[in-house]
């Protein structure tokens, strides 16, 4: 990052990682991590003609249209938003895929592609604005609203959550992380990390919706959340050959090394957690659930993991590109296959 | 000896067996030993949704015309099933012939009608001979084919040499079933007095022909044309057809280094399937799902999303027997509407109609030209007869292929145009110029949508732009006609009868039209769908127009009745929907009752 020109590293302003300007109700948890995602991307210097961005429907599913309007975007069916993003990733392996998703997107109409996705380990961010609740229809419950949690209009939700991080990590996703749409440099660290990482990075951000579930007795409203965030580290991420800028004091920090060569440095807060144990890391989303408590910051990771594109071991060009020369097997085998089929 | 004339070459033997009992192999054996015989042969395969006990059965027919369609009765029955013997027995006509497994299923005279002869083969006793225990199950259904060989004449040598390139070099393999079929021919040469008339000969009918099942085809026509990205979900009719497709893919289209020129990924259902396809269209990867009615079914939202947001994607639909879970494993062409129509809103679907493996082979290639052509997704349809028959046609042709990647802008096009929108008709036809995620210009992205958008991919809810868009669709849709495959005329061009059929009726129209030489009759073959003008000129040139079509509805009438209104008049129906493959014996019945004959 240039200082004097605020120009990155390839060269490009802030301005050229921005998009339409959103639509959503003002105040709305969405549009902090729709400037985060600017914010991160711009600091990381992604070309963005590079970024395919990816949604399904709903508030959040709009949001694409917010960011980095030079790349391209696709706002697919509801729920369905992981096999486009899955296809396109499988055409051009070069492209950056981001998909951003809600949890009625993800965790209720979409909650299968979402476990097939993470089981193929599809390398993208991926991104649930969560508020448990339907906006755009005007406030039903998700499937992540608490149990107990209460509705503007008074209806308490008596089914159980779905913990979108908890479901990825029991599929074997190899970067969980949970955050709060308040808690912008939490974000952006983490967006940064994810990026970072080779493989499905999963994101939820608990995104209070102002106008349908911030209300006394929601267990996603802004005052809630914020009462019960506990952040279990803090968060300072290093692109790779970048100096250590991070004031973090040696010893009391723990580096995760991505597979860029960048790092996520960790700063121990109250409490001793490892974001490399994934029993441990159950053990947490749960005791916190129990006690109504918000864990944020990498709740695990591992760097073991194979992206799909490197399981399906495809050319390194984009299959897209391959043409007649590479594609057509040509008359003598076609004469062959026939000799094989008499 | 049998009195009377030899029929030659010119009859059918249905074998009735259980499912799940290793007949399937024992069958093609037969199938393929008169192939390499050089005569006339069709099979078909009747089987149940089941994997193991349930009754099936396999047709045989062979004719000097090497006719591709299913019998209605047969000539000779084989009966291996004690379940069902009653019934195979008691649908055979007078003067045909039942061989049957003497040491299961008892056959009385009162069962019998005049002039049978009746072959008893006791399979039980029989396996007994079987060395290897373990593979006496299987191997006792050879029996049937050896007594059938020495009855009619199968060249041993040719069999043996099924069987070798079957079996490849598993030496062990091959001693045991040439061991098991010697039995078989034994107890035919020790106890059998031959009492009817059939009779194999060697002839000439398979120079330059192959036998491939429809889905095999299909496949290779996707290699062949380019495809790079396939999805797919498991079900019948057609999972051989994505199987089959990644085994010559392992083969073909991998580099020097190991790595492959194309992905293969079996979905988590029909609606991921589909996700991924238009993910990869979208991206720019020729893509390809295969999948039968079932799946088109979920499909529909993608599809509607395909269509609004323009998107290539080739789709094979193997049709079979609906609604719902129908019947699995019979054919139909049922989906005919809910292709055309796929999707809630205004939509049209562009429909291909191939009747022979080797036209899904050429279809299947020139689909994915069609697919990028026209920016919108292309269905395939054939069906579970087509699909998963094995058929003996035309061996596949070369034809090289220039890849028609339609209107793509790159970085280098966009700097010479001065005003790009996703969805400006700058041509006037209807296609649009796209761009690819990934290109490299200030103004090369564009938001792609399901909700309403304008000509430059700005979301919009505007009337006007809205409808705009919509007649552009339509107009698309319209000029995709002069890209389509033309039908197929055939017979007397001066007659004032014709017929239109599409897809695997073809076969049953053809040995129709055959029967009935003496009637002046003319058959267009439709190929595609929207119609072209052929279509209506013939409907015009004739009085009367019989529409045969393999489902309830008529579901290609229905759209011909609203495209081409004003010949409601003309249109009379032939339609059969019972699963099994459609017959001339249906067509030929039905068309001269219905012309007054």
């Amino acid at each position: 990052m240039n200082a004097e020109t605020n120009c990155n590293r390839i060269g490009l302003g802030k301005n050229d990682y921005s998009g339409k300007p959103s639509t959503l109700c003002k105040g709305c948890g969405h549009d902090s991590i729709t400037a985060a995602i600017i914010q991160a991307y711009y600091e990381l210097g992604v070309p963005p003609h590079q970024v395919a961005k990816f949604s399904g429907i709903g508030c959040s599913s709009k949001t694409p249209t917010y960011f980095i309007d030079r790349g391209h975007g696709f706002n697919s069916v509801h729920g369905r938003m992981p096999s486009v993003a899955t296809g396109a990733t499988i055409a051009n392996k070069k492209l950056t895929i981001i998909g951003v998703s809600g949890d009625g997107d993800t965790a209720s109409i979409g909650m299968g592609q979402f476990c097939h996705i993470v089981r193929r380990n599809v390398d993208m961010v991926y991104i649930v604005e969560n508020n448990g609740t339907y906006g755009l229809t005007k406030g039903q419950f998700s499937a992540t609203a608490d149990v107990g949690s209460v509705l503007k209009k008074g209806q308490v939700n008596p089914y159980p959550v779905i913990d979108c991080c908890a479901v990825g990590i029991e599929l074997g996703a190899t970067f969980v992380a949970r955050s709060f749409s308040g808690d912008r440099k939490q974000v952006i660290s983490l967006i940064k990390a994810a990026y970072a990482h080779k493989g499905i990075a999963i994101l939820d951000i608990i995104s209070p919706c102002v106008t349908f579930n911030n209300n006394e007795g929601s267990t996603k409203s802004y005052t809630f959340v914020k009462e019960h965030d506990i952040p279990l580290h803090e968060l300072g991420f290093i692109q790779s050959q970048e100096e250590i800028s991070v004031e973090m004091k040696e010893g009391e920090r723990r580096e995760i090394e991505l597979h860029d060569g960048s790092r996520l440095m960790l700063r121990k807060l109250d409490r001793e957690y490892d974001p490399t144990n994934k029993i441990a890391a159950m053990a947490a989303i749960s005791e916190a659930r129990d006690k109504q408590e918000l864990i944020t910051g990498l709740l695990y990771f591992n760097n073991k993991g194979t992206d799909l594109n490197s399981l399906l071991n495809t050319v390194d060009v984009p299959l897209w590109s391959l043409g007649e020369k590479d594609l057509d097997p040509g008359a003598e085998v076609l004469k062959k296959i026939n000799t094989s089929l008499r | 000896m049998a009195t009377g004339q030899s029929i030659v070459n010119d009859f059918s033997i249905r074998v009735a067996t259980a499912n799940g009992t290793g007949s399937q192999s024992s069958n093609n054996l037969l199938f393929k030993s008169l192939f390499r015989m050089g005569i006339g042969v069709c099979a078909k395969n009747l089987f149940p949704s089941n994997i193991q006990g349930l009754p099936t059965w396999f047709q045989i027919r062979v004719s000097p015309q090497g006719y591709q369609d299913l019998r209605e009765h047969d000539d000779i029955a084989v009966c291996m099933n004690p379940e069902t013997a009653k019934e195979d027995i008691a649908a055979m006509r007078p003067g045909t012939t039942i061989f049957y497994n003497s040491s299961v299923i008892k056959v009385t005279d009162d069962q019998l009608k005049p002039g049978m002869s009746v072959y008893a083969l006791p399979v039980e006793e029989l396996s007994k001979g079987i060395t290897e225990a373990k593979l006496r199950h299987l191997l006792k259904n050879l029996f049937y084919v050896g007594a059938l060989s020495h009855v009619y004449g199968i060249e041993i040598e040719v069999m043996k040499s099924v069987i070798q390139d079957t079996f490849k070099n598993k030496q062990s393999a091959i001693d045991a079933n040439i061991a098991a079929l010697q039995i078989g021919i034994d107890y035919a040469k020790n106890n059998y007095k031959k009492t009817d008339n059939y009779q194999f000969q060697r002839a000439n009918n398979n120079q330059g022909k192959i036998i491939i099942e429809g889905n095999t085809a299909s496949g290779l026509g996707a290699i062949y044309g380019g495809c790079t990205v396939v999805a797919w979900y498991p079900i019948t009719p057609s999972s051989s057809l994505a199987e089959s497709m990644e085994t010559y893919l392992k083969k073909l289209r991998v580099d020097k280094d190991g790595k492959a020129k194309y992905a293969v990924i079996q979905a988590e259902d029909e609606l991921a399937a589909i996700g991924m396809v238009l993910g990869a269209g979208w991206a720019g990867a020729r893509s390809m799902t295969s999948t039968a009615g079932p799946g088109i079914s979920l499909m529909h939202e993608f599809l509607g999303l395909a269509y609004y947001a323009e998107i290539p994607a080739v789709l094979f639909n193997v049709q079979r027997v609906g609604p719902s879970t129908g019947l699995p494993t019979r054919t139909q062409q049922c989906d005919i509407t809910s292709c055309a129509l796929a999707s809630h809103g205004d939509t049209k679907h562009i429909l291909l109609f191939p009747s022979s493996p080797k036209e899904c082979f050429e279809m299947g290639a020139e689909a994915f030209n069609l697919a990028e052509r026209m920016q919108t997704p292309i269905f395939v349809m054939t069906d579970l007869d087509l699909g998963m028959n094995s058929w003996v046609d035309d061996e596949l042709e070369y034809n090289p292929m220039k890849y028609d990647r339609g209107k793509v802008l790159s970085a280098d096009d966009l700097n010479k145009v001065k005003d790009w929108g996703r969805y400006l008709d700058v041509d006037g036809d209807g296609i649009c110029y796209r761009t690819l995620p990934g290109t490299n210009h200030m103004k090369g992205a564009y938001f792609t949508r399901g909700s309403g958008h304008d000509e430059y991919a700005r979301y919009t809810e505007s009337p006007v732009v809205y409808s705009r868009n919509m007649d552009r669709l339509l107009k698309k849709w319209h000029s995709s006609k002069k890209y389509l495959p033309k039908p197929v005329v055939k017979g007397d061009t001066k007659a004032k009868v014709g017929i239109l059929a599409y897809g695997t009726s073809d076969h049953a129209v053809v040995e129709t039209m055959d029967r009935l030489k003496g009637t002046p009759l003319k058959y267009m073959r439709i190929r595609a769908y929207p119609f072209t003008q052929e279509v209506e000129e013939f409907i015009k040139s004739c009085d009367v127009v019989y529409m045969v079509e393999q489902n309830r509805d008529g579901q290609l009438q229905q759209l011909l009745e609203t495209d081409i209104p004003g010949y409601q008049s003309k249109l009379r129906s032939i339609r059969y929907y019972g699963g099994f493959p459609l017959s001339a014996d249906i067509v030929e019945r039905e068309l001269t009752k219905q012309m007054g004959k």
